[in-house]
């Protein structure tokens, strides 16, 4: 068979997502950032948002969201994103609107925004990648770093008794009136991905119905800032990670 | 006909009212004393019933500024109101709305600091307003106005400019003008733009919709590439020397025959103008120069203005912020000295014209 032959219609059984441009991703690989972005373009797409879509990234490892989906972006300050996210939706009611941070960002510089936003209700989703550390700048604590785990501000491992325990953002969240659906995933394994895809999806549906804020935690590698090879990390996560942040639906 | 008609409101209140009249989409802000009625009256006035103003009362001036950039980065009109504690704590979003070139309107009613400072009213953070106040080369375009009637006008022509420059602009004002009343005409009715208008006039926003005939926008500061990064800071340098040839504002009065003139910015400008006047009784020739925008400054004019009198009193509530700039501008061809009050305290004609006394000598 030549290859002409073999680059049919019918024998297609993987399609890159057309929101996904050709620009070479800066993530690592083996990071779950590029797993989860692709997820995201999917949904949109399949939803038929692409027209009708507002991003907001983060300042974090996700700072370049913006250059491989092509949907229009906003880049926020650290930590204010679901500020940011609040305006863009509030102000064009008809647009899906959501963020994609990390935890840093996310539970961190940004807890105030994050637990506000959501606890108003805004019609948005936050998609919280968790990788437990700060990747972009190179491995520090996160606010979500297991206790034990060593990073480059706590290089004898994370002692309650120094730095206190780790957040669990979701938990919180899923106290709060304002949030309609609050679940935590993880892409590590073909299945994850699929429940995954089935979470975001779910959660922008919500948002374009009106019924309130959405928070989907992707529990998530760093491979390195863990200072891991890419299936080292899965391995890890699934072994410590998910052993504290259970995966789920918390509400919704 | 009712366009016309004069009320009697504070400027607070006058700067909500001519928010919902002018086309605003947003107001986002957080108490704080001395500008708490500008939320307090929209969420009264409940313009998302009227024109659709959206009015949210955010968690923080952090949360405010950045629902600003949020909104003006969508194409949107918006503004937030706080007085100085917490605009010291919106200068990170307003260095980025600068850097993403994103339009805004920042309305800081001034009180005395440093930190929490007292609710009495100051001029203190001129310096913080003209010269950027967050990280980086950048500008904010700063209108100052001395009366409860520009209050209400400056709004429109702040909106005007942000959006025609892509660039955040502040009302600077402090708590005199926030807090006393004044006979005010409001500016008419003008309708918030269509979804079609903003596309229109806002080509580069991230409006999320008509991606099928343009390029993804994104509203962003960043740029890892020195180069191209140079590049965009010089871009911004030549908008800002636009802005300075082409909006400098200011305001006059008795210059002509003057030998001495007071230079002073919005309240204090009030209070020189009696002392002026007073000084004009006993057959002084003094004069008054205001500063409308303190940012672009109206350089050219004071050097001009310098050059044919004897001396100039700047009359600021400050330790002595502006003077720098009109000794820069005046490039100190005659004796300038600054005269203020701090702390909270209003300087009074009397105290304005026993400096000028001094200056004379
Ligand atoms: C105000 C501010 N403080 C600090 C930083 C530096 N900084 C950049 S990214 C980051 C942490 C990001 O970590 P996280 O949100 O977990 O994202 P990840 O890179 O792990 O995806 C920090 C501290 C910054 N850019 N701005
Ligand atoms: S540093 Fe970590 S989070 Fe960042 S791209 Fe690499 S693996 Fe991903
Ligand atoms: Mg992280």
């Amino acid at each position: 068979m030549t290859r002409e032959e073999i680059i049919q219609a019918e024998n297609l059984v993987y399609k890159k997502p057309e929101l996904m441009n050709d620009v070479p991703m800066h993530y690592c690989p083996g990071c779950s950032h590029g797993v989860v972005h692709k997820l995201v373009a999917e949904v949109i797409a399949e939803m038929g948002m692409e027209e009708k879509t507002i991003g907001v990234s983060p300042v974090g490892c996700a700072v370049f969201a913006y250059r491989y989906l092509d949907i229009d972006w906003q880049e926020a300050a650290h930590g204010r994103a679901p500020a940011v996210a609040t305006a863009c939706k509030r102000l064009w009611p008809d647009r899906l609107v959501f963020t994609y941070q990390g935890d840093g960002d996310l539970a961190c510089i940004g807890t105030a925004e994050t637990i506000h936003a959501l606890n108003r209700g805004e019609n948005i989703t936050i998609i919280f990648i968790n990788n437990a550390i700060y990747g972009m700048t190179g491995g520090q604590m996160a606010p979500t770093t297991l206790v034990g785990m060593k990073t480059a501000t706590c290089p004898y491992g994370r002692d309650p008794k120094l730095h206190g325990y780790p957040l669990k953002m979701t938990e919180i969240a899923a106290q709060l009136e304002g949030t309609a659906y609050v679940t935590r995933q993880s892409v590590h394994s073909v299945a994850a991905i699929r429940k995954c895809k089935a979470a975001i999806r779910k959660a922008f549906e919500n948002s374009m119905a009106g019924k309130g804020s959405n928070l989907v935690e992707v529990v998530s590698t760093c491979n390195s800032g863990w200072k891991m090879n890419p299936v080292k990390a899965n391995e890890w996560m699934e072994e410590h990670m998910f052993d504290f942040y259970h995966v789920g639906d918390l509400k919704g | 006909m009712e366009e016309r008609e004069v009320l009697l409101m504070k400027g607070n209140e006058a700067i909500a009212h001519a928010a919902i009249r002018c086309g605003c989409d947003g107001y986002f802000g957080y108490p704080i004393t001395p500008q708490s009625e500008v939320l307090e009256t929209l969420a009264a006035e409940k313009p998302w019933e009227t024109t659709g103003m959206v009015v949210l009362q955010a968690e923080s001036e952090t949360a405010s500024i950045n629902m600003i950039y949020g909104g003006g980065g969508c194409g949107k009109r918006v503004m937030t109101s706080s007085s100085s504690p917490g605009v010291a704590l919106m200068q990170e979003g307003l260095a980025y709305m600068a850097g993403a070139e994103v339009p805004g309107l920042i309305v800081n009613v001034q009180r005395g600091g440093p930190g929490l400072g007292t609710i009495q009213p100051s001029q203190s953070d001129y310096n913080q307003a003209t010269r950027g106040g967050g990280n980086g080369d950048y500008h904010l375009i700063v209108l100052a106005p001395n009366s409860v009637q520009e209050m209400a006008d400056f709004v429109d022509l702040a909106f005007e400019l942000s959006f025609k420059y892509r660039n955040p602009a502040m009302i600077l004002s402090d708590g005199v003008i926030g807090q006393m009343m004044e006979k005010v005409v409001l500016p008419p009715f003008k309708p918030r733009r269509t979804e079609e208008e903003i596309m229109k006039e806002c080509p580069w926003a991230a409006t999320g919709s008509g991606l099928k005939s343009r390029q993804p926008n994104v509203i962003t500061s960043l740029e890892l590439q020195s180069e191209v990064m140079e590049q965009r800071n010089l871009h911004l340098q030549r908008k800002y020397k636009e802005i300075q040839e082409k909006e400098v504002r200011y305001e006059m009065q008795h210059c002509d025959d003057a030998d001495y003139v007071i230079v002073a910015f919005g309240s204090a400008s009030r209070i020189s103008q009696k002392a002026m006047d007073m000084m004009r009784a006993r057959g002084e020739k003094v004069g008054l120069f205001r500063p409308i925008t303190l940012w672009p400054f109206p350089e050219k004019e004071i050097r001009e203005l310098a050059g044919r009198v004897k001396g100039i009193l700047v009359v600021e509530i400050n330790a002595g912020m502006m003077v720098y700039d009109v000794r820069a501008a005046a490039q100190y061809s005659v004796p300038i000295e600054q005269f203020g009050r701090l702390g909270g305290i209003v300087p009074d004609p009397d105290e304005i014209i026993e400096a000028m006394e001094k200056l004379k000598k």
